[in-house]
């Protein structure tokens, strides 16, 4: 089924578009040149925080602070290795895509670690990040629960995301 | 200025590791090799992105994003029956929505901030709608997660996609997790 997901995708959404009588081809070309641009203005991110990244592991600081962490973050059932991702996640976009970039190709993309960073990466957004644009953009200065609430809701995705792979895992490996 | 101040943290927590561990050489080589990584990354995505963001702009023109709007109106006018009353404020939300569903951050942004606009009324303080309505926008709700399927690719998974179960339960639960944090919070918090 997962095999199939992407061809049916792109014969269903490109159908569907010429029964509309459009421009399938030229969507395309529209909407992959915006892709590859959004992607060009996150280079310089990356390269910076990847730098940063590879330091930190080399140093040996990212062990030290899983090892400083693990303690807690086995009580909850998340694996310590992912601790720097999930410290990041809520802050920058493009330092998780780094952060998680690294336990991915570090651990092993099928591994229960590598899978877990993708499962949190792809299921979570950078919280600070929207409340300050859909509160800034409107001049709200009181956010009331607004982040506490949004900080619940990264925990129980970073819990979950933790569960759900041991879980899927077992079954189809 | 938050990513500065963890930037400059995390290259001299490197370089104090680096130093009281004695191995600075590789932490120099890491630097270097990080950077390239950098680049290396971004050209094992964009392929995938290039393609992936041009399928999106194919089910914005077929009109998927109205479709799935329209599907979801009724559940959104639940969690928001006060913006509910207004006709254009509610076809804002559910257009934020259906547009974080499909992966088409670029237009639900501008659809969110629009919403938020409409529902904030007068005073600079948030409405417990609109607490919801961003806690519901920082917990990503994604059907499709191409850049973390894009780097599971690159990276030589097996089945790049096969995260997609775990990542649907996932999104849920840290949705309904922050909406009923959220609601719990309206009856002790008050403006």
């Amino acid at each position: 089924m997962a095999e199939l997901l992407i061809p049916l995708l792109m014969t269903g959404v490109s159908l569907a578009a010429l029964s509309k009588k459009q421009d399938v081809y030229s969507a395309l070309l529209d909407g992959g040149r915006d892709g590859l641009r959004i992607l060009l203005s996150i280079v310089p991110a990356l390269v910076m925080l990847l730098a940063a990244v590879h330091m930190l592991r080399a140093s040996g600081a990212v062990n030290a602070f899983s090892a400083l962490l693990a303690p807690a973050f086995r009580l909850f059932g998340i694996p310590p290795e992912t601790a720097p991702l999930v410290l990041i996640r809520p802050i920058s976009g493009s330092a998780a895509l780094a952060v998680g970039t690294d336990l991915i190709t570090a651990y092993g993309p099928d591994s229960l670690i590598g899978r877990t960073a993708a499962v949190m990466l792809g299921s979570t957004e950078t919280t600070f990040y929207t409340i300050s644009v859909y509160f800034g953009a409107n001049r709200i200065r009181k956010t009331r629960y607004a982040i506490p609430a949004a900080l619940i809701a990264d925990f129980t995705g970073f819990l979950t995301a933790s569960l759900t792979v041991r879980l899927f895992m077992g079954r189809t490996l | 200025m938050a990513m500065s101040v963890i930037w400059s943290g995390m290259v001299l927590l490197s370089l104090l590791f680096a130093v009281s561990g004695g191995c600075t050489g590789a932490v120099s080589a890491a630097a270097l090799e990080g950077a390239a990584s950098g680049v290396r990354l971004a050209l094992s995505l964009a392929g995938t992105l290039c393609l992936w963001s041009g399928l999106m702009k194919v089910m914005e023109r077929a009109g998927l994003d109205r479709k799935l709007a329209r599907l979801l109106s009724p559940l959104l006018r639940r969690i928001f029956p006060e913006a509910g009353k207004d006709v254009q404020t509610m076809g804002r939300i559910c257009a934020n929505v259906s547009a974080n569903l499909l992966g088409l951050g670029n237009a639900a942004t501008p659809l969110g901030i629009d919403a938020v606009q409409r529902m904030k009324g007068t005073g600079d303080t948030a409405s417990d709608e609109l607490c919801r309505f961003v806690v519901m926008n920082t917990a990503s709700i994604q059907l499709l997660p191409t850049t973390v399927a894009a780097v599971r690719g690159a990276a030589g998974a097996a089945s790049p996609f096969d995260i997609l179960p775990a990542v649907w339960i996932t999104s849920l639960c840290s949705v309904a997790a922050g909406l009923a944090a959220a609601f719990l919070f309206q009856r002790v918090w008050r403006a």
